[in-house]
């Protein structure tokens, strides 16, 4: 059966553009959508957001907390520590 | 399209909100401030009662004995909303962490003597709880109080002194080496020591009073006015005078947090006096009224911080109390 | 000795969850005498999850940055006069009903969020809901310095604070949020920051804000997105809050359902201004509130309550219904606002040829047969050089408080209306949603204050006319209120741009 879908969205900038091509990389499955001044990323099932694929993106330290200041919104339930962000539903 | 703008089309037909111009005056700006705490909170035409407290409207002048004409007259003398207050916070925040490198870094606690540590576990750890305290009275204030421009600024105490219990845990982390068990001691001393009960009580006697300017006088004026200066002063003072400088580090925030924000509560606790003979009766009556309590709750512990010089310092702080009731108009503590 | 290196979850927990005790001086339950009575059993407030570890200087330090960046635009905004940028004066609509309706919305939300901030005895759980206190504050105050530039330069605006009180569409939103804020603290949480904030608002920032951006507003979409960012917060809290309640007892499943329920029913009625907004008030479109609905609502809504099924929880109640009334309650409501608008604090006006022409397209089984000919005979009137406005107020729903504009689901032609008597009383509904609300609890919404009947008991300044009316709430009928292409944001829109009528004639930007 097809699974739910979770996204993510970030505002269309500069800083997101890393945690985009980070995200695309580490979920294969995912999709973009991009609206104006705003890039959804949709995947089915569960997405991850990864500190260390940020981090060679901008050859610098990343600290995953800062998302939030281009996160626009999302759909999943989160399971967050120091090195992945996670967003997935439970169902079977 | 490329447009041909006259001067003239752009001249704006109005400078502000007609709420403001009402405060304000016609022909003039308003500032970002008043905009964003003036007439704010809703005054009418409630639709329904509190089911958590049905004798009273929603917001209601009614919460506290205090008069006034009109409540927005309790601004902030830092003008406060939320981008200046996140920003000058978030400055400060830096240079806290900077602080904390430091004192992580070179292990400023490891070369500080026992006999510092073991009263910073025994009198300064404990106070987290003191905040957290601090933290829920003024959230009671930003939720109950009326009118937007003091319960915004209550909204920010609140967070304020969850900011201060946690720094005060990274302080007690890097006293103990990262340890979390020197919390556990903390908490301990706080529900337990007999050294700690008489403020415990006073806090939790304070958590439940209704009358949100009475909770203010008692929480922001009283109490804070000793225990603030006391662990980030005096305390100070004396465990910098043995040359080590962690201490101060870790507690540079709360001397310029408690600097700053006393205006704040001066100045409400000002206007409401000067607004009304009752008011001016009433703050009285109650700084008469939890004086003693606040007294008896921080004497053990000014006693046990400072031992032969404890009525030195004691004096000092109601010294620094009187100065401040002289200034609100309100009487002298003795 | 080695020193610890503690995880983020760990230094969180220290920092927030080990500040709080039982109290003994006082009973616990008179420390916090409002979190027992809706009947919700908690055993353990331990066993809460903290959705986002955000310590105080963490929080300062990012959204200090979001401070920075959004300023700096707004700064600009102004400075450059960025209302020049704009697709269309008659876009300003959208705003002012955001300024009148949502913005107080904001505020409401940042109290009630203070209060259940002081109700909860769990330490993770107040301290969760003061974070989103602070931010709703940011939300009133950001989107008013977003707006005060306008207000310089336009009607509708510089009323806002006066109208939102007393105004009859603006009752919506306000008995909304009240509802909330006078509920118990578990039904406030579940009604803004789940049902409305994960469930709905979507449909607001999303949508609408990019509708902002792509009709030129910097100003909007900037603190729209913005603001949306710590949405994202709130919405895991929400979501959150609903699971472990629904862990915590068994007993209280049927509680919930029942908070779900009636607020999915609540905010999908508040959103009808939304949905009118991106149909009608976005010159430029970018998506319609039928396919919005779809993405937001039909997929996202389903992923959820397929998620929170294992806990016994179903859809909300009557959420066909709603899926099932999108390609109407836009039309329906932008007729009674055209209609209406006099006494309102924002203008109206017929679509263009080219924007019937899109709501034609995406309401292909709707817009032709029931919607467009009506539009037609409003502008056979105008072009005979009449105007129609209605000289009555429409009647409100009891509960929601919409104008009794809806339609029966199988029957478009024929108005829903539902009846309920209580005490003697009857009382006059939109929906059968609507209805199980005030009959669940009728001696709360019987108090309501119902604007048109204010009105009629003389309640409104002694106003009797629609324009008596509008006055009291301080609109002046064709600088605030009325037709737009009659109006003085037209005129100055014109003058805007050397005299000339820049009405796009197109969907796309």
């Amino acid at each position: 059966m097809s699974r739910d879908k979770v996204f993510i969205a970030f505002q269309t900038n500069e800083d997101s553009r890393p945690i985009v091509e980070a995200i695309l990389e580490d979920n294969p499955e995912a999709t973009v959508d991009e609206q104006p001044a705003m890039v959804k990323i949709l995947a089915p099932g569960r997405l991850v957001v990864k500190r260390s694929t940020i981090e060679d993106k901008i050859g610098r330290d990343f600290v995953l907390q800062s998302i939030h200041i281009n996160l626009i919104s999302l759909a999943g339930n989160i399971t967050e520590d120091e090195d992945e962000f996670v967003l997935a539903w439970h169902q079977a | 399209m490329s447009i041909d703008i006259k001067t003239a089309n752009i001249e704006p037909v109005r400078l502000t909100f007609d709420h403001l111009e009402a405060r304000i005056g016609k022909g003039k700006s308003a500032t970002r401030y008043q905009e964003a705490v003036h007439d704010f909170q809703m005054t009418q035409n409630f639709h329904y009662r509190p089911t958590w407290e049905p004798e009273m409207e929603l917001f209601d002048v009614r919460r506290t004995k205090i008069q006034l004409d009109d409540f927005d007259a309790l601004t902030d003398p830092r003008q406060y909303y939320y981008g200046p207050y996140t920003i000058q916070r978030a400055k400060q925040q830096d240079n806290a962490d900077s602080n904390f490198a430091l004192i992580e870094k070179r292990k400023l606690f490891a070369t500080m003597s026992g006999e510092w540590t073991d009263k910073i576990r025994r009198l300064i750890v404990p106070l987290r709880h003191v905040e957290w305290g601090a933290n829920t009275n003024n959230t009671y204030l930003s939720g109950y109080g009326y009118g937007a421009p003091f319960t915004s600024a209550a909204l920010m105490h609140a967070m304020d002194r969850l900011g201060i219990a946690q720094y005060l845990t990274r302080l007690a982390l890097a006293v103990n080496g990262q340890d979390p068990v020197i919390l556990d001691e903390g908490k301990a001393l706080w529900l337990d020591d007999p050294l700690w009960q008489p403020l415990r009580r006073l806090v939790e006697d304070a958590m439940v009073q209704k009358d949100w300017f009475e909770l203010h006088v008692l929480q922001n004026l009283l109490q804070d006015s000793q225990l603030v200066p006391l662990a980030f002063v005096h305390f100070d003072e004396a465990v910098g005078a043995t040359g080590n400088v962690a201490f101060t580090l870790g507690t540079e925030f709360m001397r310029e947090w408690f600097n700053e924000s006393s205006r704040w509560v001066d100045a409400t606790i000002k206007t409401a006096s000067s607004a009304k003979p009752e008011n001016r009766q009433l703050l009285n009556d109650w700084v008469a009224l939890w004086w003693p309590r606040v007294q008896e709750a921080v004497a053990p512990l000014v006693l046990a911080a400072f031992g032969a010089e404890a009525s030195a310092v004691s004096g000092a702080l109601t010294a620094a109390l009187n100065l401040r009731l002289g200034k609100l108009g309100l009487e002298a503590v003795a | 000795m080695a020193e610890k290196k503690l995880g983020l979850k760990e230094k969180y927990q220290l920092m927030t969850r080990g500040l709080d005790w039982e109290t003994t001086y006082q009973p616990m339950d008179k420390v916090f005498p409002y979190d027992k009575y809706e009947g919700i059993k908690i055993k353990d407030w331990d066993k809460w999850e903290d959705p986002f570890r955000l310590t105080m200087d963490a929080y300062w330090k990012y959204q200090a940055e979001k401070e920075r960046k959004l300023y700096a635009i707004l700064d600009s905004f102004s400075q450059n006069n960025g209302q020049l940028n704009i697709s269309d004066a008659r876009y300003l609509t959208a705003l002012k009903i955001w300024m009148q309706g949502i913005t107080p919305a904001e505020y409401n939300s940042h109290r009630g969020f203070c209060m259940v901030g002081r109700q909860f005895r769990g330490a993770g759980a107040r301290v969760a809901c003061q974070m989103q206190a602070l931010d709703e504050l940011r939300h009133a105050q950001t989107q008013i310095h977003a707006f005060s530039h306008y207000n310089k330069h336009f009607g509708g605006f510089h009323q806002a604070m006066h109208m939102r009180d007393r105004a009859w569409y603006l009752s919506i939103p306000k008995s909304f949020f009240e509802d909330a804020m006078t509920a118990g603290p578990f039904e406030f949480v579940t009604s803004i920051s789940f049902a409305f904030e994960y469930v709905l608002t979507n449909l607001l920032f999303m949508p609408f804000v990019s509708g902002a951006a792509y009709n030129g507003d910097m100003a909007t979409t900037t603190f729209g997105f913005s603001a949306q960012s710590d949405e994202s917060r709130h919405m895991t809290l929400g979501l959150e809050v609903v699971k472990f309640v629904l862990e915590q007892h068994e007993d209280n499943v049927p509680i919930m359902q029942r908070y779900i329920d009636k607020w999915f029913w609540r905010g999908y009625r508040l959103l009808a201004l939304v949905g009118v907004m991106m149909d009608y008030m976005l010159p430029r479109k970018v998506m319609s509130w039928a396919e919005a609905w779809g993405i937001y609502w039909e997929e996202n809504g389903t992923a959820l309550f397929n998620d929170l099924a294992r806990y016994g929880i179903k859809p909300p109640k009557y959420h066909e219904i709603a899926t099932a009334e999108k390609n109407h309650i836009t039309h329906q409501a932008w007729a009674v606002f055209y209609t209406a608008c006099p006494a309102t604090g924002f203008h109206a006006w017929l679509p263009q040829e080219y924007e019937l022409d899109w709501l034609s397209e995406k309401y292909g089984s709707t817009f032709d047969r029931y919607y467009r000919p009506r539009f037609a005979e409003f502008a056979r009137i105008e072009r005979e050089g009449g105007r129609f406005y209605t000289n009555r107020l429409p009647l409100v729903c009891q509960t929601c408080q919409v104008p009794d504009f809806f339609t029966e689901v199988d029957n478009p032609m024929k108005q829903s209306i539902r009846q309920y008597e209580w005490q003697g009383m009857k009382y006059n509904f939109c929906s059968d949603g609507c209805r199980d609300i005030f009959a669940h609890e009728p001696e709360k919404f019987c108090q309501a204050y119902i604007p048109p009947q204010q009105i009629y008991q003389g309640n409104a300044g002694g106003a009797r006319t629609l324009p008596e009316y509008a006055a009291w709430l301080k609109c002046e009928f064709g600088k605030d209120s009325g037709e737009y292409y009659t109006s003085e944001d037209y005129a100055r829109w014109k003058a805007m741009h050397g005299g000339n009528d820049t009405t796009p004639s197109s969907a796309a930007a």
